[in-house]
């Protein structure tokens, strides 16, 4: 299931998409599994499942603190595979990478063995368009999306051209800053939004360090996906054990499916 | 000059692997440099710094009784000589008066054993602009002294308790907080490493040790070295005395990157020797990583060359073959070290001395009477806690 598919019914449905993100083998293999599942259950649209790395330059505090324990754990690469088999199906997934992982697993091996598993794309935090060619003729030939990113210092050439090369939807980092982050002023983000649109028809999702669904649903007025990473990866970290993370979790996405659907 | 692509590419390394965020600054810092580089003002004022602050250029010294041992002559450009007991004082001269032309009032840092931060804390000082450092918080312990000098010229050092806490995550840390102050702040980075225009830009600030020596040398010697040597971590002193000598065919470029423990035993930070391509810091270039791409922690003896990754300039000039890159492990190292203090009275880097050890090796495979250029690009004092630990251990001393 690509993305399309996910913003063809919220846009019928005249709101906001939900988009999930939890690193892969966090809390553990099995119970990001899970986890996935519960988001769903509850309302998530679309899951960007992230690939633990060692060095994630993007990222604040607490999806660092959730790879480095995945890493920890001794995940691999190959098990977000597995993780994506285990819940694709019912909304698109997509996987949320630093470059370095996926050229060391191999550009076109990685698109060709996440489509079997049922994957719908990439979102790319470090790769810009103008370094992609390997991953454009892979995500071609795999028919798979691809995310990249625009931020508010982006020129509007540069907004042009990312639009352009991107499938799927268009991530706006709607903070110049790391995620988990909170916007200085809200008027960066509908500014973004705004200035996307302008060069593209592709749904725009919007990262903004969103807790709630009143967030959410603020969001929701102006971007077509709310993204939301580091209050989901809370739930756990900030909770004594795995099954209250769980149960934190339902609580959470209910709240934020609410939101957008305000 | 053999300068990148448009694009910031040196054959398949370097490019810029980065957030989409930091784009129009990399862009903006591009355009700056490149017009600084073209304005005389610019360039007389770095120059006038250079030598009034920095005390350059540093001398080229013929290293006699050295040379008697070696069979080869061994010429060694002092850059331990310049203020801040570096190479780096270039570099970070360069970039204060880049960050004051771009009109921005604060630098951040990332360093490793701390010599880098403290030369950007000079420079902070020196301008009058805002200064952090970030720091591995293992380091911040080790490197007390270090972290008092940059304490003492103003600057805030921020300990990194992030990921394997060294200078990888200092950097990681650094580029964190550069995406979110890019308004007013310059990163101001360390070493050739980084995305376009960051390998290019440094190399440029650090070339005048190579300009410097390359004049030298014929003047003493009317003619060319047989060989250039210098360390290589990130590899910017490498890089700044390389580059005179790229378009001279019969001048040999050596790197010597940290064998740590010795190759063989997989604890060492001899990036390129072990040969794997990957994505670092915002760059493609070697990389020590795992099966599936996770950084590996290096391993030296010293700080400054322990460092995962290595400038993408260098990885072209091993792949083309222009240059030659060889691991020095920690104890041939410090031999060198040891000798260059007894035959010459000069108590180097710990980092250098991977340079000259590679040099000394290098000579009994040269014709007697070659002529060996070392960049001994920094000077011991900051060294010393680990000497005295290391011929403790090894001498029982």
């Amino acid at each position: 299931m690509r993305a399309a598919a996910a913003f063809a019914k919220t846009k019928a449905e005249g709101r906001a998409a939900l988009v999930g993100y939890l690193p892969a083998g966090f809390p553990t293999l099995a119970d990001s599994i899970k986890a996935v599942d519960i988001m769903i259950d509850h309302g998530a649209d679309i899951i960007e499942l992230g690939l633990p790395y060692s060095d994630p330059v993007m990222d604040g505090p607490a999806i660092q603190r959730a790879a480095d324990q995945a890493l920890a754990a001794g995940f691999r690469t190959k098990q977000v595979f597995e993780v994506t088999e285990a819940v694709s199906g019912r909304v698109p997934i997509l996987v949320m990478t630093y470059w370095n992982l996926v050229e060391r697993y191999g550009v076109d091996r990685f698109a060709r063995d996440f489509k079997a598993a049922g994957g719908a794309g990439l979102i790319t935090p470090d790769l810009i368009p103008d370094e992609a060619g390997e991953w454009i003729d892979a995500s071609d030939a795999h028919d798979l999306d691809r995310v990249f990113l625009v931020a508010p210092s982006s020129t509007e050439e540069r907004i042009a051209s990312t639009t352009a090369a991107c499938r799927g939807f268009v991530y706006a980092q709607s903070v110049m800053g790391v995620t988990g982050a909170r916007a200085a002023t809200s008027a960066v983000a509908p500014e973004l939004v705004r200035r996307t649109r302008a060069h593209t028809d592709l749904p725009i999702g919007v990262g903004l360090g969103v807790r709630s669904g009143d967030q959410a649903a603020e969001i929701a007025s102006y971007g077509d996906a709310v993204i939301v990473g580091s209050a989901i990866v809370n739930c756990y970290l900030d909770s004594e054990d795995v099954p209250s993370g769980h149960q934190r979790l339902a609580e959470l996405t209910a709240d934020l499916a609410e939101g957008v659907r305000r | 000059m053999p300068n990148p692509d448009a694009a910031g590419h040196w054959g398949e390394f370097g490019g810029r692997f980065v957030p989409e965020a930091l784009i129009a600054a990399l862009d903006e810092l591009e355009a700056a440099h490149a017009a600084a580089l073209a304005d005389p003002g610019f360039l007389a004022e770095l120059d006038r710094l250079g030598r009034e602050y920095g005390n350059l250029p540093s001398p080229l010294y013929f290293a006699e009784r050295l040379s008697e041992e070696a069979g080869v002559e061994v010429w060694l450009k002092r850059e331990d000589l310049n203020h801040t007991g570096a190479h780096k004082i270039r570099n970070v001269l360069g970039q204060a008066l880049l960050t004051r032309r771009m009109g921005k009032s604060r630098i951040i840092a990332e360093t490793g054993a701390g010599q880098h931060g403290v030369a950007s804390a000079t420079a902070a000082a020196y301008f009058g602009l805002e200064c952090t450092v970030y720091m591995g918080e293992e380091d911040t312990r080790r490197q007390a002294l270090n972290v008092a000098r940059m304490r003492l010229l103003g600057a805030e050092v921020v300990p990194v308790t992030t990921g394997s806490r060294t200078l990888k995550d200092a950097m990681n840390e650094a580029l964190r907080e550069w995406v979110a102050t890019v308004d007013d702040t310059h990163y101001l980075i360390g070493s050739v490493g980084g995305p376009h225009p960051f390998p290019m830009l440094v190399r440029d600030y650090c070339r005048g040790i190579g300009d410097e020596a390359r004049a030298q040398f014929l003047d003493r010697t009317g003619a060319l070295p047989d060989v250039v040597a210098a360390c290589v971590g990130g590899g910017s002193n490498a890089m700044g005395i390389f580059t005179a000598f790229l378009d001279d065919p019969s001048v040999k470029l050596y790197g010597f990157e940290a064998g740590g423990d010795g190759y063989d035993t997989g604890r060492h930070a001899a990036t390129i020797t072990a040969g794997q391509i990957g994505v670092l810091h915002g760059a493609r270039t070697f990389v020590l990583q795992n099966e599936d791409g996770q950084t590996i922690e290096s391993h030296s003896i010293s700080a400054g060359l322990d460092y995962p990754g290595v400038g993408p300039e260098h990885a072209h000039l091993a792949a083309s073959g222009r240059a030659a890159y060889e691991p020095v492990d920690d104890a041939e190292a410090m031999a060198a070290l040891e000798k260059l203090a007894r035959t010459e009275g000069i108590i180097c880097a710990i980092e250098s001395a991977h340079g000259l050890a590679g040099a000394l090796r290098l000579a009994k495979s040269l014709e007697p009477g070659a002529r060996v250029l070392v960049n001994l690009s920094g000077r011991g004092d900051k060294d010393m806690g680990n000497v005295v630990e290391y011929y403790g251990f090894e001498k029982g001393e």
